[in-house]
């Protein structure tokens, strides 16, 4: 295994990896191979919990010895008690949700507080790609067509704020990233590729 | 491999769940691999219905190989290089571990005397082996099917004994199917002429055509419909037409009989039907106001086991949801859980069949 720490995380997730404090109680939802989980344990002594529906990744992540369970968010959450956890985590997943109002509204049920992060749909090189070419964007974040594509429900920054604010969430903390590296929130919905907002009730 | 068979003689008279205590009891094991200084290296295997003690080692009346050569051994996933792996015959049965076959205090065989025993009471007969073998807390209790059941009770009613509880292809309690199939095989026992309440030791014939029957009965349930219509579809066996007779015409007839008589030979019909009761008794729930996650209280976070829990997709004696739903308890208790469905063609006897994924999950999950 590589040494604690060291592993190159996405930039959303090392982010999270230094904002979640030690020893606190993590909910990991669609942690995919256990990344940031193994960084959390390693760095942070924290015994993280993941859900991840692909089973191939939740073998991967059973062979590091994370504890994960493969199962849907949008089923699966229903099942942990109330506060659960201090910290959920919803990578890059609340797209992919049947509900993402609900499934906002669960990750704070569970978790204390929450880390979201999504891609932004108003990124100004979707909106060049819709507009120029009047198509779906593909993009090198986003790579998959839109009949295939498991992102059913895209949005933008500002319509993850407007959302936060329809049902009483606070938005603590907000990072913005574009080509893999942090920008700043200056212009962040036109310019970060996606986002990462620390929320809580 | 390099096995060393013992019979241990429980010290102390084994509390039944039905109120009785039996005394003298013994249980019959073997052992692979050294036991470190610590004795922190120890993993219990648990055998399911028919299984025994011979894990990884040739059985002595049929000389096929252990059931779970596969994945018990040096450098494989349970590595016998590195644990010390015990696997006992449940009480109950028929390999040497007392049942109903053998002797009562007056000397003759129990039969229908015996006790009714349950999952949790095999569990108590393998907790006071750990303990006449001194070790406190084993790195791991593994099993399939029944055996899933046994560390699920395990990690239950002793939370202390076990740091990872690995439980395959199983479930928390049996369902109404589950008891239904177990009925019929019962029945069938029950019908056939050389049974006699019980009581055919010494006889010149016991009820092996209701054994075979129970067998063949139960069989169907451990392989999906799939395989079946692979492996056999609707092709004759050694003949070119059907013979408008009751011979058995297909392959799979022929395939389900011999399973059947090969049964007979190695399993006493009173221990399955002593067996099959204790897995239709079984609902670790049952004691907790029928909520499971309380059955689990003691495995809140930071404290007791870990957990693992595998089915497979084609399982359809022991489903995806039957695990799913202890899985959901176990999050509610806040004990730390994985759970993974794996694909695989061989419905619920996958867990002993070659499935590569099982053998990663089953090393990743031991060895972490």
């Amino acid at each position: 295994m590589a040494e604690p720490g060291s592993e190159a995380l996405r930039p959303d997730l090392a982010v999270i990896a230094r904002q979640v404090p030690a020893g606190v109680r993590v909910l990991d939802i669609g942690c995919g191979d256990g990344a940031l989980m193994a960084v959390l344990r390693d760095t942070k002594q924290i015994d993280a919990r993941g859900i991840e529906i692909d089973g191939a990744l939740v073998e991967r992540c059973v062979a590091r010895s994370l504890s994960v369970v493969q199962g849907d968010a949008d089923r699966d959450l229903a099942f942990y008690p109330d506060g659960a956890f201090d910290v959920a985590i919803l990578s890059q997943t609340l797209q992919t949700a049947a509900r993402p109002d609900r499934m906002l509204a669960e990750l704070l049920r569970v978790g204390r507080r929450a880390f979201v992060s999504f891609p932004n749909f108003a990124y100004w090189r979707m909106r060049w790609a819709l507009l120029s070419r009047g198509r779906m964007p593909v993009t090198r974040h986003l790579p998959v067509t839109w009949y295939e594509t498991e992102n059913i429900h895209h949005m933008t920054v500002r319509d993850f704020e407007e959302l936060a604010r329809d049902l009483g969430i606070e938005l603590e903390n907000r990072w913005f990233f574009t080509r893999e590296r942090e920008i700043g929130p200056a212009g962040a919905n036109w310019r970060a590729e996606y986002a990462l907002f620390e929320v809580r009730r | 491999m390099n096995a060393s068979s013992q019979i241990f003689r429980l010290p102390h008279p084994l509390p039944l769940d039905g109120g009785q205590a039996l005394e003298g009891a013994t249980i019959a094991y073997e052992t692979y691999g050294e036991l470190a200084a610590d004795k922190a290296n120890a993993i219990l295997v648990c055998h399911a219905l028919t299984g025994d003690q011979y894990l990884a080692s040739p059985h002595p009346v049929t000389g096929k190989p252990g059931w779970w050569e596969r994945m018990v051994g040096p450098g494989k996933p349970i590595d016998t290089d590195r644990y010390h792996v015990i696997c006992a015959n449940v009480i109950g049965s028929c390999m040497g571990s007392t049942g109903p076959a053998s002797a009562a205090p007056d000397g003759k065989p129990w039969a229908m005397r015996f006790p009714v025993i349950t999952v949790r009471d095999m569990v108590r007969g393998l907790v006071a082996l750990l303990d006449g073998l001194g070790i406190e807390r084993l790195h791991a209790v593994v099993g399939g099917s029944m055996g899933g059941m046994q560390t699920l009770s395990l990690a239950a009613n002793f939370p202390e004994r076990a740091a990872r509880v690995l439980a395959i292809a199983t479930t928390a309690r049996h369902s109404a199917q589950n008891i239904a199939f177990h009925e019929v095989g019962r029945q069938a026992i029950m019908a056939d002429p050389n049974w006699r309440d019980g009581d055919y030791y010494g006889e010149d014939r016991a009820p092996d055509a209701g054994l075979a029957v129970a067998r063949m009965a139960a069989h169907i349930t451990y392989l999906s419909e799939a395989g079946l219509t692979e492996k056999f579809g609707r092709r004759l066996q050694d003949r070119d037409a059907k013979s408008f007779g009751f011979d058995a015409d297909f392959q799979i007839e022929s395939y389900l009989r011999y399973q059947g008589s090969g049964f007979t030979r190695r399993f006493d019909a009173n221990s399955y039907l002593y067996i099959t009761r204790a897995m239709d008794y079984f609902d670790i729930a049952e004691a907790h106001g029928g909520t499971l996650a309380e059955a689990f209280a003691g495995h809140a976070m930071g404290k007791g086991a870990r957990f693992c829990l595998v089915s497979f997709d084609t399982d359809w004696l022991y489903p995806t949801a039957e695990s799913r739903h202890v899985v959901h308890a176990l999050n509610a208790a806040g004990a730390p859980v994985s759970f993974v469905e794996l694909s695989a063609p061989f419905g619920h006897d996958s867990f002993l069949l070659d499935v590569p994924a099982l053998d990663r999950v089953v090393k990743g999950f031991l060895d972490g």
